[in-house]
């Protein structure tokens, strides 16, 4: 009885050591980003608050946690309150597979590639319930929107996980990036190019980000799904917007560019001078510019038309995936060196 | 060929590596943002902002109530009533108000006047706390003028050889 006890608590000091630096990570990625597209736009950001503006995202926390929780007239009380919890579990829940370098990983379970599936997947339910729940007419729009755009772009993703399956024949994440084990040109960003092109443009998408940012879309519809949440409400929405930005970041590091690995591994000189960064830097150091990439992109892009996305999704990413599916089957079954060395059978 | 082309262009993201690019370039370029309470623009001396009403050198306001400012303002933000004065019977204002939210700073009044006693300030960060309080009196115009007279007189000597 005390054993599990002691378990649970131990457990629980795991994860608490994987959510707050996360959470912290998302508060100073909302900063990085206003930074950013503010750089990129000739304007100089927030800077007002603490040094540099260093304190800003303290005090948008702090606004918001301070703001009143307004539920609007004739919404669905019970299911308004419980969208941005069921927006944020998912996506903080997702982090328990990640490996964060060899040992380190909360959870080292076998189908730790399904589970990320599924929880990335359950995040709509808290957009579409929110925007039902919300009893408004942009809420609506935003969560329809929002629903027909995951379930489009959850096959593009699921068809590149399973190549990134078949290359790594593991659905173990720890075991993905093992099998990538090599200097920059062993990790499968090489034979699996096009389908890291729809895995991460599909990651996008399903974040809500733009230039796919349709459930938001606030020159059509206002604020999308979360035009009704104000205060912690919207908050959690942020927050959880923020965390799956992360985490599409951190898991194209560990499918295409090898983890926690170091790109000179093998390589005289270089591995000596760069042996003394550990794992889990090198897999921040892989998703941070991922991170910045979704900033680029979001400064750079306007939002697609609605029929835009759907064909991109639907007669672009999908015909792409089976194609090189088939191309990555013939790659495998020939051996094709440095990757898939040992396993041809031809 | 341009079948291809576009085949090509759409599948290798070409046109999207280009405004990429481009905001990348954006990214290491000087920032304009001028930090307002700390720096500021360079201003005109023909800038029109605040109004005052002014005074000859000796204390005298100058405003002879001729009322030419209030027929000209285009926004009928002025309002004058006039009448002798009680120590020496000359004409003057015994009411000169500027509304506020009214007037649009065109200018008119500033041109129209014979004695150049309205004028617009270069001020233009100033705020009202209460309603009617974007009425100004003629106590408080008179004030103003009072408080700036330097500044104006110096903007009027620049712009007087264009006039």
């Amino acid at each position: 009885m005390i054993d599990m006890i002691l378990d649970g608590l131990w457990i629980g000091f795991k994860i608490s050591l994987i959510l707050l630096p996360l959470i912290l990570a998302v508060a100073y990625t909302t900063f990085a980003e206003r930074k950013l597209i503010g750089y990129m736009q000739l304007r100089l950001g927030p800077n007002r608050v603490g040094p540099k503006g260093w304190l800003q995202p303290i005090a948008d926390v702090i606004k918001l946690l301070m703001k009143e929780i307004v539920i609007p007239s004739g919404a669905n009380k019970l299911l308004f309150l419980i969208a941005p919890v069921l927006f944020i579990a998912p996506s903080f829940a997702a982090w328990a597979v990640i490996p964060f370098n060899a040992e380190l990983v909360l959870a080292d379970i076998n189908v730790g590639l399904l589970y990320i599936l599924a929880m990335t997947s359950i995040a709509v339910y808290g957009v579409i319930i929110a925007g039902w729940a919300s009893n408004s007419k942009y809420a609506l729009l935003g969560s329809l929107r929002s629903a027909s755009q995951i379930v489009s772009y959850e096959i593009a993703m699921g068809f590149a996980l399973v190549a990134v399956l078949m290359a790594s024949g593991s659905m173990n994440l720890g075991e993905i990036v093992k099998a990538q084990e090599g200097p920059f040109w062993h990790w499968y960003w090489i034979p699996l190019l096009p389908i890291l092109a729809v895995y991460w443009i599909s990651g996008v998408a399903e974040t809500n980000r733009a230039p796919f940012d349709l459930p938001e879309g606030e020159s059509e519809i206002v604020a999308g799904f979360h035009v009704e949440y104000a205060g912690i409400g919207f908050a959690l929405f942020f927050l959880a917007e923020y965390a799956n930005m992360i985490l599409i970041s951190v898991l194209t590091a560990l499918f295409f560019f090898g983890g926690w690995l170091n790109p000179f591994m093998g390589i005289p000189y270089f591995e000596a001078a760069t042996d003394w960064i550990p794992g889990t830097a090198w897999l921040l150091i892989k998703a941070a510019w991922f991170l910045f990439m979704m900033i680029w992109l979001r400064a750079t892009f306007p939002r697609y038309r609605y029929d835009q996305v759907m064909r991109l999704g639907w007669k672009v990413f999908i015909p792409v995936t089976v194609v090189w599916l088939i191309v990555l089957t013939f790659m495998i079954k020939a051996g094709v060196g440095p990757w898939f060395t040992g396993r041809g059978v031809l | 060929m341009s079948r291809m082309r576009r085949w090509f262009r759409s599948y290798f993201l070409t046109e999207l590596i280009r405004g990429l690019r481009i905001t990348w370039a954006h990214l290491r370029k000087r920032k304009v943002t001028v930090q307002y309470p700390e720096e500021k623009t360079p201003q005109s001396p023909r800038f029109r902002g605040l109004h005052a009403l002014r005074r000859y050198p000796n204390g005298e306001e100058r405003c002879i109530a001729c009322k030419l400012c209030e027929a000209v303002c285009p926004a009928a933000a002025i309002t004058i009533e006039a009448g002798p004065r009680e120590s020496d019977g000359t004409r003057r204002t015994t009411r000169y108000e500027i509304d506020m939210f009214k007037c649009i700073y065109c200018g008119f009044c500033e041109e129209s006047c014979p004695v150049d006693s309205i004028v617009e300030t270069r001020i233009f960060d100033y705020h009202f706390e209460k309603r009617g309080d974007n009425i100004l009196t003629k106590e408080q115009l008179l004030a103003i003028g009072d408080r700036y007279e330097a500044m104006i007189a110096e903007d009027r000597e620049k712009d007087a050889k264009y006039r």
